[in-house]
């Protein structure tokens, strides 16, 4: 398989690798993939004030696209707010990364992780403005 | 092949450099002595079919057979085909029903399923975890209408050696045809067809220093083993394989079966002490399995799983080192190794595995170099792994709800 130099520059230099701790505020946390399809995606988002994506953390078990991919939308979720990072779409990965057609289901992987975290953020805080207030306080 | 601007070569099962020695006597074969060994009016003709004759007699010489017992092909794929359906076609009127294994290459597996489609019936069976069948259920396979088994010397993936002489007395007593896919056996341990009760065994040259396109299958004399020819043609090959001979390919075949023959012995131990160095140095990490019996396996091949790492990243990690996957997650088959899940691997151990194949020019320092890579990048890529983390933090990765896609 021959990788484009994006993907192997965020596997080799992986942005934003890591964890928050578990009682974070303001933190929410998605997980896709299943170890029995060679892939499993946990992206993190750490929500401020106005309902932002101030910072964001990803550990990824897949191969290098896979990495590649979440590596990538921690970085693309950053400063965006909930509503913009879910307007990210798996074809906009595939694009920036050159994924070829194999590979194009790892990028919608990273596109479910961030709704994953998403929902999980509006599970746990409610729903828009009020609940990233209630986060930041 | 010091190279350092390569990868190391750690993937001798996949295919060997052709030994400098064989490619020598190789050559005349293609410029000077380029005859057609099927030319009986001419000296072109007659020095080439005698160079074919000395190759098959040191293919036999290798596996202890008569020379006329062997049949050149284009490799092992080839042997198995002509082997499996020449067989079963020849003896139909016996019976309809064959028997494998679930851990064959593909090109036994695969021709096995040919059979299915043109209304044969097969059994694969299951081998033990450590992938060795176990020779109860063999024999217990074996019906009155079976026609043929076929069970492989030595794992292409694994590393393993069936017991084939036990299976070979089987089938005799039974009256079932035997073929063995020996492609990843020869040069790696004795064969004695002697003594073995097998009746059609397939050879590879690539796999054994010798170049790629060319192989043989033993076709037993005594007791007559006939088969239905899958290639029609000028007759050659007595009739089993017609076309036109590659004199150069057959000599360099005779040449690496000869080399592996004289120095099969004193290569192999050196090839125990660099995997032995190499299984020393990974067995120090944690959560590393081993994959295949250890002790009733050639000593080319290891064969692990790094647990909560994935293959194909681990394979880019170890970009230094030219190594295989037994993942095959491409999106178009997220498939793990069929091999390693016939011995019952979970899917994650599957999906971490890498074969490491150790061959005549592998050193030393290779697998020093080796061993420190493994422990630097699959220590990078367990940081980077989610499961990873949940096993670190006591979590049961079988009781977690993953969110299939
Ligand atoms: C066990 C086994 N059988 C058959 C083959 C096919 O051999 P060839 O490449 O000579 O057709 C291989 C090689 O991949 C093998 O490992
Ligand atoms: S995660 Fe399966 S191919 Fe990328």
């Amino acid at each position: 398989m021959a990788y484009s130099e994006k993907v192997i520059d965020h596997y080799e230099h992986p942005r934003n690798v890591g964890s928050f701790a578990k009682d974070e505020d303001g933190v929410a946390t998605g997980m896709v993939g299943a170890p029995a399809c060679g892939d499993v995606m946990k992206l993190q988002i750490k929500v401020g004030a106005g309902g932002v994506i101030e910072d964001a953390k990803f550990k990824t078990y897949g191969c290098g696209s896979a990495i590649a991919s979440s590596s990538l939308v921690t970085e693309w979720v950053k400063g965006k707010t909930l509503d913009e990072a879910a307007g990210i779409r798996n074809t906009q990965i595939a694009e920036e990364l050159a994924l070829p057609p194999v590979k194009i289901h790892c990028s919608i992987l990273a596109e479910d992780a961030i709704k994953a975290a998403i929902a999980d953020y509006r599970k746990k805080y409610g729903e828009g403005e009020d609940a990233a207030k209630k986060a930041a306080d | 092949m010091t190279d350092r601007d390569k990868p190391i070569y750690l993937d001798y099962s996949a295919t060997t450099p052709v030994d400098p020695r064989v490619a020598e006597k190789m050559i005349p074969w293609l410029t000077e002595h380029f005859g057609n060994p099927a030319s009986r009016s001419h000296a072109y003709g007659w020095e080439a079919e005698e160079a074919v004759e000395n190759a098959r007699a040191e293919v036999a010489r290798l596996v202890n057979c008569d020379a006329k017992e062997i049949v050149w092909t284009s490799g092992a794929t080839e042997s198995n085909n002509l082997a499996i359906k020449g067989a079963a076609h020849f003896y139909a009127a016996k019976g309809k029903h064959v028997v494998t294994v679930k851990t064959e290459h593909k090109a036994v597996l695969d021709t096995v399923r040919e059979l299915e489609r043109v209304g044969f019936e097969a059994t694969y069976l299951d081998p033990e975890p450590s992938g060795l069948v176990d020779p109860a259920r063999f024999e217990a396979a074996l019906r009155p209408d079976t026609v043929l088994a076929s069970v492989m010397l030595v794992n292409n993936e694994i590393g393993v050696i069936q017991p084939v002489a036990q299976f070979g007395e089987t089938c005799r007593r039974k009256g079932v045809l035997f073929h063995v896919d020996a492609a990843q056996a020869t040069g790696k341990v004795p064969i004695d067809l002697a003594s073995l009760k097998v009746d059609l065994m397939s050879f590879s040259a690539h796999k054994t220093y010798g170049p790629k396109g060319i192989g043989a299958l033993y076709v037993r004399r005594k007791p007559r083993v006939r088969l239905e020819a899958q290639m029609h043609g000028g007759g050659h090959e007595k009739g089993m394989r017609s076309g036109t001979l590659a004199t150069h390919q057959i000599v360099g075949m005779g040449e690496a079966f000869r080399l592996a023959r004289l120095e099969m012995a004193t290569e192999n131990e050196r090839i125990r002490m660099l995997r032995d160095r190499l299984l020393a140095g990974v067995q120090g990490m944690e959560e590393v399995y081993v994959n295949g019996d250890l002790d009733h396996r050639v000593p080319h091949n290891l064969n692990v799983s790094f647990n909560f790492v994935e293959g194909e990243s681990l394979i880019m990690g170890m970009k230094e080192l030219a190594v295989s996957s037994g993942s095959a997650c491409t999106s178009a088959s997220l498939e793990p190794s069929y091999v390693l899940r016939a011995l019952g691997r979970n899917d994650e151990l599957a999906h971490s595995s890498i074969r490491f194949t150790i061959g005549r020019w592998t050193t030393e320092a290779d697998i020093d170099f080796a061993v420190r890579l493994i422990h630097e990048r699959i220590g990078k890529l367990r940081e980077m792994s989610p499961l990873w983390e949940m096993y670190k933090e006591g979590i049961d990765l079988n009781t977690v709800q993953w969110a299939a896609h």
